[in-house]
C-alpha cells in the first residue's frame, strides 16, 4: 500500500518534470501553445512507432517538435502543419487517420456492424415471438 | 440459404485469420516511404568541399544515391566499405552529412576514403526531415529523371543493393 503511494507520487512527480522541460518554448500566445501541445499528442513518431511526438526522445522526434514550434510561430495553421508532415513522412504520422476513401471502413466499419447486429437482433426476436404465438395458440 | 447463416461467423474467422496469417513475420518497422515517386525536394545545402551552397541543379544528371551518413552513426561505419565499392563501380553518390561536426566529418573521409560526389552538410537536419528521414544511416535512389524511387532504412549491403540496382536507372 504504502509502496503504491509511493509509487503514485514518483509518477506524479516525474510528469510534473517533464512537462517543466517542455515549457522551455516561448509562445507568442496561450492559443500557440495549447495547438501545438495538441498537434504534438496528435502525431506519431515515425521512428518509434507506438509513440507520439509528445512521449519520444528519438533526435527525429524532437526535430518534429522543433518544426513544429517555429511553423506555429510563423503563423501556419494546424491543417498546413499536418499536410507538412503527411508530405514527408506519409498518412503513417496520423494517429487520427484522415477520413477519405481509403479510410472508409475505418472509421464507418464498426457503425455498419452496429447497425447489422441491431437489424439481426430485431429479425430474431420477431421471428421467436411469432413462432412463441403460433405455438400458443 | 438459413443453414449458410450459421456458417458466416465462421467463414468471418477465416477471412480474418487468413489476413492477419498473410500479415505474421512481416518487418514492423518498415515504413514506405512518402517521397517515392515524386521529385527530389529542393536541395540547397553547403558543399563540404567547396563550401558553395549546392542546388538541385549541381546534383548528378544520371541515376545516383542519396546517402544519409553521420560520424555518430555506428551503422554508418559499417556501411562505409560497401559505399567505397560502389564508388568504385561508378555509381554517383552523393552524401548528406546528418546532423554531424563538420570537422569530424572531414577527418572521418581522409581515414576512410570518400565514396561520395558531393558531401553536403545537413547540421539541423532540415533536409532530412524535407526527405522523411527518421535517422541514418539512409539511402534513396534517385533516377535520371530526377524523381526519388526507392528507398531503404539502414545498411546498405550487397543484398540491399541488388534490390537497389533495379530501380537505378
Amino acid at each position: 500500500m504504502r509502496f503504491s503511494l509511493f509509487f503514485c507520487l514518483i509518477t506524479l512527480f516525474s510528469s510534473a518534470a517533464f512537462s517543466e522541460a517542455e515549457s522551455v518554448l516561448k509562445f507568442s500566445s496561450s492559443l500557440h501553445e495549447t495547438r501545438y501541445n495538441s498537434l504534438i499528442e496528435e502525431l506519431r513518431c515515425p521512428k518509434c512507432q507506438n509513440q507520439n511526438l509528445a512521449d519520444s526522445n528519438a533526435g527525429i522526434a524532437i526535430d518534429l517538435r522543433n518544426q513544429i514550434y517555429s511553423m506555429i510561430e510563423q503563423g501556419l495553421s494546424d491543417k498546413e502543419i499536418v499536410d507538412y508532415m503527411v508530405a514527408r513522412y506519409g498518412e503513417f504520422v496520423l494517429y487520427k487517420p484522415s477520413n477519405n476513401a481509403g479510410t472508409f471502413f475505418l472509421w464507418y466499419g464498426p457503425l455498419i456492424l452496429l447497425v447489422l447486429g441491431l437489424i439481426a437482433f430485431v429479425l430474431i426476436i420477431r421471428s421467436n415471438r411469432r413462432s412463441l404465438r403460433s405455438d400458443s395458440k | 440459404m438459413k443453414k449458410l447463416l450459421f456458417f458466416l461467423p465462421l467463414i468471418a474467422f477465416a477471412v480474418l485469420g487468413s489476413v492477419f496469417f498473410l500479415q505474421l513475420g512481416k518487418d514492423t518497422q518498415y515504413m514506405p516511404s512518402a517521397l517515392i515517386d515524386k521529385p527530389l525536394p529542393n536541395v540547397a545545402l553547403v558543399d563540404l568541399h567547396s563550401n558553395q551552397i549546392v542546388t538541385n541543379d549541381a546534383l548528378p544528371t544520371g541515376p545516383y544515391l542519396i546517402n544519409f551518413w553521420g560520424t555518430w552513426c555506428p551503422a554508418c561505419s559499417v556501411e562505409h566499405s560497401y559505399l567505397m565499392a560502389l564508388a568504385d563501380q561508378d555509381v554517383s553518390i552523393v552524401g548528406i552529412d546528418y546532423k554531424d561536426e563538420t570537422s569530424e566529418a572531414i577527418k572521418w573521409l581522409q581515414e576512410r576514403g570518400d565514396p561520395y560526389t558531393h558531401v553536403l552538410l545537413d547540421e539541423l537536419g532540415h533536409f532530412g526531415v524535407d526527405m522523411g528521414v527518421t535517422g541514418a544511416p539512409e539511402t534513396f535512389v534517385v533516377n535520371s529523371k530526377g524523381v526519388v524511387v526507392y528507398r531503404h532504412q539502414g545498411v546498405v549491403d550487397d543484398v540491399v543493393w541488388q534490390s537497389m540496382k533495379v530501380y537505378f536507372k
